[in-house]
């Protein structure tokens, strides 16, 4: 049956190409278009007023420096949990839920959520007054302080965002087999070889899509840093979401999504290309 | 009899766990750790979604909970709007549902029973919307939508929610269909029924779970989704679009109540699939 095509398989994917293209396809060149196009003609204008506008390096900084600094970390992070979690075999499973949990929460509820932490009457102040660090409420999340609010972002983005990391690395480690470890193991190979030689090159695809995901994510980062610092850590998304419902703009908000897309494509693009797997190095 | 028995836990802990009893001390207190990094900002949430407007400005705080109350909550419930986006919120998500399902399992099923000229092109749609950040994607479609009538309507954020949970639905599926063997469908053609009998009678069934599965992964994603639903909407406004709105000028328990309501449905819904997750996502991310 394989072989032979008939009509039902295009009549099941129609649907979903149809409501891609109109839903996917169609915005995507609207967005492009919408960015180059000022008064008549297609022009530049938009772009030259998002360079131009005050908020525009530093949302560019931040988002970057944000990016550069979570999506390492949260590679580094989500290894570390699954190797802890293979050791297990008692209490794998709940240990596995309660890991996973932030999975499902909106970065917004993150955002909320290390607020309540962070606030200047939060509990991280009350546990600082009580050893004497502070004299009283402190405020770590304002412009007076970047550096603090810097760090609650990549703290709160940390907490939401590694469990997507971990459930595909995970899936991943399952996909190896035992005896390859086993086997360099006779050999007398440590663990930090083992972990080194076989298991991380060999989860490569998985590190591959993790890193992609994770990064196109990355770039979008945006209620986390509203919930947390309002506007005082400028972002891309942000910025869009300004120039479209505050200044009405949408041509400037279109030029933001537009460069937003092109990071995110270039970031995919070098993922494919500096992790690339050849067929005959997979198990 | 009892030395045999004594004998045989000793074996199986001894080959359960071959860890030196220092080296799990050090595994179980790491995983204490995380767990408490992953509890600990929900439980505080939760105290500031209880603990109303003296819980919120008390000083110094402790960490355990007093004077908590559901007046908090149920004043923040009572906010005008605040009912009104919990229901968008339900009914995008809702909507979202059934619209992936409805157009991504059949594409799954597609790809997992037939091999058709325009298959990888058709993959490659589908895993060409993980690299553009989709969500940026709402910023034309709010002059298409007003045009049509779908702006600040929820059945038009769940538009565009589909579009972030239809390449996952499809994919997810796509793998659920491959697991059922294509013989027992075989079999019932062989028993008279039509294609389309014998996939309701017998692939139906055995996929429900999975596409149960599908379906919460669906709804999470709507339920959580900011962006789109922020810049489509203005009366109608789903929860989170709600909320990053009222974010700079409602006092901080209300911010904690709204959170702590995010929270819940997500961390339900992740124990009810989390049988599913790593099925879902070892596919989903090929």
């Amino acid at each position: 049956m394989p072989a032979r095509t008939s009509w039902i398989p295009y009549a099941l994917i129609a649907p979903s190409v149809v409501f891609l293209g109109a839903l996917f396809l169609v915005p995507l060149v609207q967005t492009i278009w919408l960015s180059f196009s000022a008064g008549e003609g297609l022009s530049l204008d938009n772009y030259q007023r998002m360079a131009g506008d005050l908020n525009f390096s530093l949302a560019v900084k931040n988002t970057f420096l944000l990016t550069l600094v979570v999506v390492p970390l949260q590679v580094v992070l989500a290894l570390g949990m699954a190797t802890m979690v293979t050791k297990l075999d008692k209490g794998r499973d709940l240990v596995l839920w309660v890991l996973t949990i932030p999975l499902g929460i909106s970065d917004l509820a993150a955002g909320l959520a290390w607020l309540a932490l962070l606030q200047n009457t939060g509990y991280l102040n009350s546990a600082l007054y009580a050893l004497g660090l502070i004299q009283g409420p402190t405020g770590w999340l304002s412009q007076e302080t970047p550096v603090a609010l810097f760090i609650a972002i990549m703290l709160a983005e940390l907490w939401r965002a590694t469990a997507i990391v971990l459930v595909i690395l995970i899936a991943g480690l399952q996909l190896i087999p035992k005896e390859f470890s086993e086997a360099a193991e006779i050999f007398g190979a440590k663990p930090w070889t083992r972990f080194t030689r076989i298991t991380l090159p060999l989860l490569k695809p998985s590190l591959q899509s993790a890193l992609i995901l994770r990064t196109v994510l990355a770039f979008e980062v945006f209620a986390v840093v509203y919930a947390l610092g309002g506007r005082n850590f400028p972002v891309l998304v942000g910025e869009a979401y300004v120039w479209q419902n505050d200044n009405q703009n949408y041509g400037v908000a279109a030029s933001y999504a537009v460069l937003i897309m092109v990071i995110s494509l270039a970031a995919t693009a070098v993922y494919l290309r500096a992790l690339r797997t050849r067929p005959e190095q997979l198990p | 009899m009892t030395t045999g028995a004594a004998e045989l836990s000793q074996t199986s802990t001894s080959r359960g766990v071959a860890l030196p009893s220092a080296r799990r001390l050090l595994l179980w207190t790491g995983l204490a750790v995380l767990i408490a990094w992953v509890l600990v900002p929900i439980y505080l949430v939760a105290l500031g979604a209880f603990g109303g407007r003296l819980g919120v400005f008390r000083w110094p705080k402790t960490i355990w909970p007093t004077d908590l109350s559901f007046a908090a909550m149920s004043q923040f419930l009572a906010i005008e709007g605040v009912f009104n986006a919990l229901v968008n919120s339900l009914i995008a998500a809702g909507l979202t549902v059934v619209f992936s399902i409805a157009l991504g399992a059949p594409a799954g099923y597609a790809l997992a029973r037939y091999t058709f000229r325009g298959q990888n092109a058709y993959r490659l749609l589908v895993l060409l919307t993980r690299a553009f950040p989709l969500a940026i994607l709402a910023l034309p479609l709010t002059v298409s939508f007003i045009r049509l009538g779908l702006y600040d309507t929820p059945f038009g954020v769940s538009l565009i929610h589909t579009v972030l949970a239809l390449p996952f639905a499809a994919l997810v599926t796509q793998s659920l269909f491959m697991g059922i063997p294509r013989e027992y469908e075989e079999a019932a053609w062989v028993f008279g029924c039509t294609r389309f009998q014998a996939f309701m009678k017998v692939v139906l069934p055995l996929a429900l779970p999975g596409l149960a599965a599908t379906a919460i992964f669906a709804f999470v994603i709507s339920w959580n989704e900011v962006f789109a639903a922020s810049i489509l909407t203005v009366r109608e406004r789903t929860l989170t679009a709600y909320l990053l709105r009222i974010l700079a000028e409602s006092p901080l328990h209300y911010r904690f109540a709204g959170g702590f309501i995010l929270i819940i449905p997500s961390v339900l819904f992740i124990f009810a699939v989390r049988r599913y997750l790593f099925a879902v996502w070892g596919i989903a991310s090929k």
